[in-house]
């Protein structure tokens, strides 16, 4: 019997693939020269890369960082070569990165810390909305180390301790938090242990931290500033319990805005001329530089987020009057060019105002760009409350809910987490729009490269500068947009 | 039924005022009316204290100032346009330039976006990674930035016109382009046999002239369309009736084709070509650096956008409906017509449209290299000349209001017109 059988009883071994179609040769097969038309795609696109490559490394890679003039550096290069004079960044990366900031050369400290500081803290900030994998613990460590860093760096007796007291404390926490996992922590927490206070209660003040670290004088401004909310929240309650929710917001919201318009900055003095804290004063026209530009984009996007979120539900809503003026205000911003809205900034806000009134130009252009902002900011979270199942509304509406507290508890956190996706792009863009403000005469950075220029010993030098400053624009804006990719992603896996 | 809302109505007693707050049938009308008076009370504060400003400074809103002689020259214009004309002419110079570099910019950002938005979905590794690069750069800088990038360029690194003369530079194309530091000079059409202009609206700010010319050929041309359209449909017909399609290509072609080129012989077309003329290049049509740098830069920096637009359309149309139109029997190029495209198309004319809205807005930053738009001339130097800020820059805003809701607005009539019929 056995020896009829001609079938081969077992499996033949895989043989391995053909040396053309795996490997390094294999892939180029594949994607690169898969047919005619690919393979000469390929070659053209190679010529291309070479050239442009051949025309612009020869000209980046040049020795000329030290150098100390335009002329300086064609003496380094030699004559007759063409190469980047890089010297020019070499001599004023600083004050493209910070404008006229006080650096210590005018008499007075450095005081250039203050906004590395605030860009930290923004970060740190801002974690826990946007990075929901970093634990609450590792988010007090980042918050801890940023103070315990300034700390020392301001030095002084005082300085060294509390950075090193600081410091130590965050490695602390880090320690403890890197060495229990997240199934340890929660066990711990169900035992009773005591959990860390909410980081979000930072990101609450940090809105009040940040302009008094940039802007400087006493810190009972801000201190001052936060109190109106506090004084606001009481009011709401009281009046409330008395007279209703409706009663109770308009007290509220009456009782808040007369503190700030009367008695904010009374009580700010008072209290100033009695224990008198706080940083050196710094205008605004001293600011510039990449610091302007973020300076500009984070204000704008965080105070346009609660306009916008008003905005929103007032075009969705269905009371005429309410819907047809936020329509009309959202198309009307989209519908001019912001360039438009700033030349409103620069010549026409201050005639607006009562009489006497006259607020400095960043202040003007902070508030055009905000309601610039919050028009595009509106139309974003209006995306994210459309894309809320009808369900949800329906479901709040069944529980009894009303119009506040449905959109608070259930609406809102949905809308909004859709929404981070278009707010990190609105974002992007409103901090490249930050550009335009050199057209009416801040020193952005784009700003402050003609007034480099204009300069003896950097005459007429335009790639060095352009370069420099589109390379730190594409760093931020391609950084930031992956970032909202990857939340895009998030937020596609999980159901709504 | 009737018996339960008859339970659960509000019992019609006396009305007291708390129920404007209180009663849900009166409270919307009491938020409204609320909002509504408050935002009167604003734009009551704004009015009266702009009122009382001006009045302080002694100027009377007006827009007077309109009809005075402007004063200013305007280098890239459409129509003729001398110093002594008035601002409203001036204006009207800039609005046409904006709409001349939108126009242009808006084709080119289309040509470039969808050439790139295919060529990012290329299996070949080399040419998607490139169109990925080029996306990334422009995507992620400033239009600005781009902007007084390219003028950079175009200054910095083309030949003068005394290059030419020296023999250091050549003219392009076979002698008829000439691209200088100042400009590109393209050769311009003439009629020797020119049917004259009809001028309107006499000496007024308005007034232009009305090509005879061109209206003749676009008579001819736009003729021949129409007729070769007719031809179609009863080909078309023939099909439907027989199943034999006749072939008319020839046909189609010839009625557009022959009688247009008729008609430029009779005119006597000629082209003027740029000549080297002194220091400078004559003749021909002169584009200046300002227009192309504005140009260039808006539409490499709104192709990047198209570009991503054109490659999420093109990836959203689900592989299934090739596969499905391809077992129907159809051609590879009636599944791209048929199939393909209006699906595809659905999803990109929407964000394509904005993109368009943003690149006319962006064009306002024309301002930055010098060419003379609407925002150069009527938000710059008018404005500066006249210190009617004001009256400038609500004027301003209209006009690009006005652009911005015409182009909304054919944006919804398309919407509305391909938008699913569901049933």
């Amino acid at each position: 019997m056995s020896d009829m059988s001609y079938v081969r009883s077992e499996m033949l071994p895989e043989r391995a693939p053909p040396a053309s179609s795996v490997g390094v040769v294999g892939w180029m097969r594949q994607n690169l020269f898969s047919g005619i038309v690919n393979s000469i795609l390929t070659i053209v696109s190679l010529i291309l890369i070479y050239m442009v490559l051949a025309a612009i490394l020869p000209w980046v890679f040049s020795p000329t960082w030290n150098g100390t003039s335009q002329n300086d550096c064609r003496e380094i290069v030699g004559n007759g070569h063409h190469a980047a004079c890089w010297g020019v960044i070499n001599d004023r990366w600083q004050q493209l990165l910070f404008g006229f900031y006080p650096n210590g050369s005018e008499g007075g400290a450095d005081q250039r810390w203050r906004p590395i500081v605030a860009f930290a803290l923004l970060f740190v900030a801002v974690t826990p909305v946007l990075f929901n994998m970093i634990s609450r613990r590792m988010n007090w460590v980042l918050l801890l180390a940023v103070l315990g860093l300034t700390g020392l760096y301001l030095g002084g007796a005082v300085g060294m301790i509390v950075g090193l007291v600081l410091l130590g404390a965050a490695g602390f926490v880090g320690f403890k938090a890197l060495s229990t996992d997240k199934e340890a922590r929660a066990a711990e927490i169900e035992a009773g242990a005591k959990r860390l206070p909410n980081p979000l209660i930072f990101s609450a003040i940090y809105p009040f931290i940040a302009p008094w670290l940039l802007w400087g004088g006493t810190i009972w401004l801000p201190i001052a500033a936060a109190l109106g909310f506090v004084i606001g929240y009481f009011a709401f309650v009281f009046a409330s319990r008395a007279l209703g929710s409706l009663i109770g917001i308009i007290v509220a919201v009456v009782a808040a805005i007369i503190w700030w318009m009367v008695l904010t900055s009374v009580f700010a003095n008072a209290v100033d001329s009695i224990l008198p804290i706080g940083l050196e004063a710094v205008e605004s026209r001293k600011f510039g530089g990449f610091m302007l530009s973020i300076t500009i984009g984070v204000v704008a996007i965080a105070c346009s987020l609660p306009i916008g979120i008003v905005l929103a539900l007032g075009r969705q809503s269905d009371l005429m009057i309410v819907k047809a003026l936020c329509v009309g205000f959202i198309e009307f911003i989209r519908g001019v060019p912001l360039i438009t809205l700033l030349f409103v900034a620069s010549t026409l806000l201050n005639i607006f105002m009562p009489p006497g009134t006259n607020f400095d130009i960043i202040l003007r252009v902070l508030i055009m760009v905000t309601l610039f902002a919050s028009a595009y900011m509106a139309e974003v979270i209006r995306g994210g409350l459309a894309a809320l199942p009808r369900g949800q509304y329906e479901a709040a509406d069944a529980l009894g809910l009303d119009y506040w507290k449905a959109q608070r508890l259930i609406i809102m956190p949905q809308a909004l987490k859709i929404s981070i996706p278009g707010i990190v792009s609105t974002f992007i863009g409103v901090f490249k729009d930050t550009t335009l403000v050199s057209i009416i005469g801040l020193l952005d950075p784009l700003g402050l490269s003609n007034a480099i220029r204009a300069d003896q010993a950097w005459n007429g030098l335009v790639w060095e500068l352009y370069g420099f400053i589109a390379l730190l624009f594409f760093v931020f804006c391609f950084s930031m947009s992956r970032y909202s990719m990857y939340l895009e992603r998030r937020l596609h896996t999980g159901h709504r | 039924m009737y018996h339960m809302t008859s339970m659960t109505d509000p019992h019609q007693g006396q009305f007291r005022l708390s129920m404007l707050l209180y009663d849900s049938r009166y409270r919307s009308m009491t938020i409204q009316i609320i909002a509504l008076i408050g935002f009167l009370i604003l734009v009551f504060w704004l009015i009266s204290n702009t009122a009382q400003n001006l009045a302080d400074l002694g100027k009377q809103p007006s827009f007077g100032f309109m009809s005075e002689p402007a004063g200013y020259d305007i280098n890239q214009r459409l129509l003729d346009y001398n110093s002594q004309d008035t601002h409203l002419r001036a204006s009207l110079m800039g609005l046409l330039n904006t709409l001349l570099v939108a126009a242009l910019g808006c084709i080119a950002a289309t040509i470039i976006g969808v050439v790139m938005g295919v060529l990012r979905l290329s299996p070949n590794w080399i040419v998607s990674r490139l169109a990925a690069v080029y996306v990334e750069m422009f995507r992620n800088v400033p239009v600005l930035l781009w902007i007084v990038f390219t003028m950079a360029i175009l200054i910095e690194t083309l030949p003068a016109p005394s290059a030419f003369r020296k023999g250091e530079a050549a003219m392009k194309l076979w002698d008829t382009v000439a691209v200088t530091n100042r400009g590109v000079y393209i050769p311009e059409p003439l009629f020797s046999n020119s049917l004259g202009n009809i001028h309107l609206f006499g000496q007024s700010s308005l007034r232009f002239d009305v090509s005879l010319d061109l209206l003749a050929i676009a008579f001819v041309f736009f003729g021949g369309l129409f007729i070769s359209r007719i031809i179609k449909r009863r080909a078309d017909a023939t099909q439907e009736a027989t199943g034999d399609r006749p072939t008319t290509w020839y046909w189609r072609l010839g009625v557009v084709v022959i009688p247009t080129a008729v008609v430029l012989t009779l005119l006597g077309l000629h082209w003027g070509y740029p000549e080297l003329k002194g220091f400078n290049f004559k003749g021909g049509t002169h584009m200046r650096n300002s227009l192309i740098a504005l140009w260039l830069a808006l539409s490499l920096y709104t192709g990047a956008f198209i570009a991503e637009i054109v490659r999420a359309g093109i990836m959203a149309v689900s592989k299934g409906q090739s596969e499905a139109a391809g077992a129907l029997g159809l051609r590879s190029n009636r599944i791209m017509s048929l199939v393909i495209l209006p699906q595809a198309l659905r999803v990109i004319i929407p964000p394509l449209i904005s993109n368009y809205l943003n690149l006319t807005k962006n064009s306002s930053l024309a301002i930055a290299v010098g060419y003379m738009d609407i925002t150069g001339t009527l938000g710059g130097i008018t404005m500066n000349q006249t210190g009617r800020e004001l009256e400038t820059v609500l004027l301003l805003m209209a006009v690009y209001l006005v652009i911005s809701l015409t182009i909304s607005g054919v944006m919804n009539w398309y919407n509305e017109s391909v938008k699913l019929k569901e049933r």
